[in-house]
């Protein structure tokens, strides 16, 4: 099976990133969209995905940094929930505290007054490979152990996977990563194999706030766009976006955000692209620099012959 | 929010994790680099060598090419996290993948340096039999047609690199490959200094010096052309690595100029300084693109500029 390269397979828009690899008739993109204003960082992703998927345990280790003792994604952790405290910010303005009337735990400077309050705000965020329309990983893979599926994800496959590692610096977000003691490129499969049977990935499911939605890319995007809407008439005016225009660097996110601060903050890159974009571009130089090698070396024996 | 000590660009990180994962190629692949590019430039000299009737320059080249490809493919696969699985490279030819590529730019290169160099090292005994006169016979066509891949060989490696999110490597797509095939001209010119007596070496004196000054003018434009993320290039080990790639390759030239011609103990002694400048050269390169990956400064503060250039002025 030969699929043809056409002219936006490399960069740019891309409607159906399955049928481009060469599936014929694929089911709708499927993907995530992660809408961290309503996280509450419980680490049930975290914790169904690894059950799920199998995936290996990474060390007991106390990182220092709030309640992430995950500290980033890699080869055993698919699913990271970010913790940033922020005391203050320029971006949320001062609001009064709203009674959820919930069981009391009582407000911080309740009693002291409301002078003596800090503004303070804690942000979550369920962070996931994001099956991009381009993918930096996919692309640079010299054996096909990474694919694109039928559900426009993208998938390693162990059985083929040698650990040459060059996904692993392809991928402009650093997800993928070389398992230690196994030797394999890991990530997030989108639980390939649950959607296979129509069930979807672990870690939506067990989300409790529906933090994590899974379902067709196209309809995640309208949904996200209406919660953001949403959330700008409630003059949350930070909530913004994070990999669903089809027009970045990547060609849009399979899965994609609802940030509350600039991506950076989250550790993700603030304008991801996708290496491939430059490759024509690349390979140009090399031929240029391939040819002067060769002058170089035809013209040290042709004005050599004399000595 | 990091601190930020003054003069820095502002950027924001998360605890200051680094954003990318580190390469996981570690020396093993500027190991592979260096001897990818001298086995390329053995080749190209040891054709020209046959071409012009220097036999030592000829047969040193030549078994130089055969034994820097398999010491060189030895390092490639120890490389690989599953090395049995190595032929898993031949499932595909993938022309999005510079590692697709290389791995078919090598398996078309090395039948070519293999019997080159077998005519050379064949016993006495075998070279009377058929087979014997057959690989003589075969050995200038299969040395030339080596020698015509020889420079993709060199230079694709560079795309390699280019191809990635590192963004000390991806940033330098304009130069890397001038700079491989370059320092792929000054090895194996340095190699030719040692294998061949003076009188044969001219060819190798000049193809070092070809290479030494292309390699000179493209690591110069490099680093100031890449601003923020040519610090990588400069400063800690990478920085360090490639001075001494500079120092040791300008006194190679240097001697190979000016003492190359009257003493063999000269010649080799030039030799082992452009071939040692050679293998710094790619051991900071690597190290370069580690380091960029490594400190979140360097992915998220070029995005962020490229984001509010954008901002000022839209896209139409």
């Amino acid at each position: 099976m030969i699929g043809k390269i056409g002219k936006q397979s490399l960069y740019g828009p891309l409607d159906d990133p399955a049928r481009d690899a060469g599936h014929a008739e694929p089911p709708p993109r499927v993907g995530f969209f992660t809408d961290t204003s309503v996280c509450i960082g419980c680490k049930a992703c975290e914790v169904a995905c690894k059950e799920w998927n199998n995936v290996p345990d990474d060390g007991f280790d106390l990182l220092g940094m709030s309640y992430d003792n995950t500290g980033s994604l890699g080869a055993n952790s698919w699913r990271h929930v970010a913790f940033v405290e922020q005391r203050s910010t320029s971006q949320t303005p001062a609001r009064e505290p709203v009674d959820l009337g919930m069981p009391a735990f009582e407000l911080p400077g309740a009693r002291t007054g409301a002078e003596s309050r800090q503004e303070f705000r804690w942000l979550m965020a369920s962070d996931v490979c994001k099956h991009c329309t381009h993918a930096g990983c996919l692309d640079v893979c010299p054996t096909g152990a990474l694919f694109r599926t039928e559900f426009g994800t993208v998938v390693v496959q162990q059985d083929i996977c040698n650990g040459c590692g060059y996904c692993v610096s392809a991928c402009p977000y650093g997800v993928i990563e070389r398992r230690e003691g196994d030797g394999r490129a890991q990530k997030c499969t989108l639980c390939y194999d649950r959607l296979k049977d129509g069930l979807e990935p672990a870690c939506a499911k067990a989300c409790p706030t529906d933090s994590i939605q899974f379902g067709v890319l196209d309809e995640l995007r309208d949904r996200a766009h209406a919660r953001v809407e949403r959330l700008h008439a409630d003059g949350r005016t930070e909530a913004r976006l994070y990999g669903a225009d089809p027009n970045d660097g990547v060609g849009g996110d399979g899965a994609f955000f609802l940030l509350l601060d600039e991506p950076e903050v989250y550790g993700l890159p603030p304008d991801p692209v996708v290496p491939t974009r430059d490759l024509p571009r690349m390979w140009r130089y090399a031929g240029a620099a391939a040819l002067a090698f060769f002058g170089a070396a035809v013209s040290a024996f042709v004005e050599g012959r004399r000595r | 929010m990091t601190d930020r000590p003054s003069g820095e660009p502002a950027y924001a990180s998360y605890y200051g994790r680094p954003i990318l994962k580190p390469p996981v190629w570690k020396d093993d692949i500027a190991y592979y680099f260096f001897l990818g590019g001298l086995s390329a430039g053995s080749t190209l000299l040891g054709a020209g060598a046959d071409q012009t009737d220097r036999p030592a320059l000829r047969r040193g080249s030549r078994v130089a090419a055969l034994g820097s490809l398999a010491l060189g493919g030895y390092f490639l696969v120890k490389d690989l996290g599953r090395p049995e699985r190595f032929h898993h490279m031949l499932r595909v030819a993938k022309p999005t993948s510079p590692m697709s590529m290389g791995t078919w730019l090598l398996t078309a290169y090395g039948p070519g340096v293999g019997i080159a160099a077998a005519s050379e090292l064949m016993p006495r005994r075998i070279r009377r039999t058929t087979l014997g006169r057959l690989i003589d016979g075969l050995a200038r066509p299969a040395g030339l047609a080596a020698a015509a891949i020889a420079p993709a060989v060199a230079s694709y490696t560079a795309v390699l690199l280019s191809q990635t999110a590192v963004p000390a490597w991806h940033e330098s797509h304009e130069e890397l490959p001038f700079i491989f095939t370059a320092s792929a001209a000054v090895s194996a010119g340095g190699l030719g200094m040692i294998v061949a007596p003076p009188h044969e070496a001219a060819p190798a004196r000049r193809l070092a010096m070809f290479g030494a000054i292309i390699e000179l003018f493209a690591s110069r434009r490099l680093e100031s052309r890449l601003g923020l993320v040519g610090e990588a290039f400069s400063t800690g080990e990478a920085g360090r690595d490639l001075r001494r790639a500079s120092t040791l390759t300008a006194v190679g030239t240097l001697g190979s100029v000016l003492l190359g011609r009257r003493s063999r103990a000269a010649a080799v002694a030039s030799g082992v300084a452009l071939l040692a400048g050679g293998l710094y050269e790619r051991l900071g390169l690597l190290r370069a693109g580690t380091a960029s990956a490594t400190d979140p400064k360097y992915t998220v503060a070029p995005q962020r500029q490229r984001l509010e250039s954008r901002v000022n002025e839209p896209r139409e």
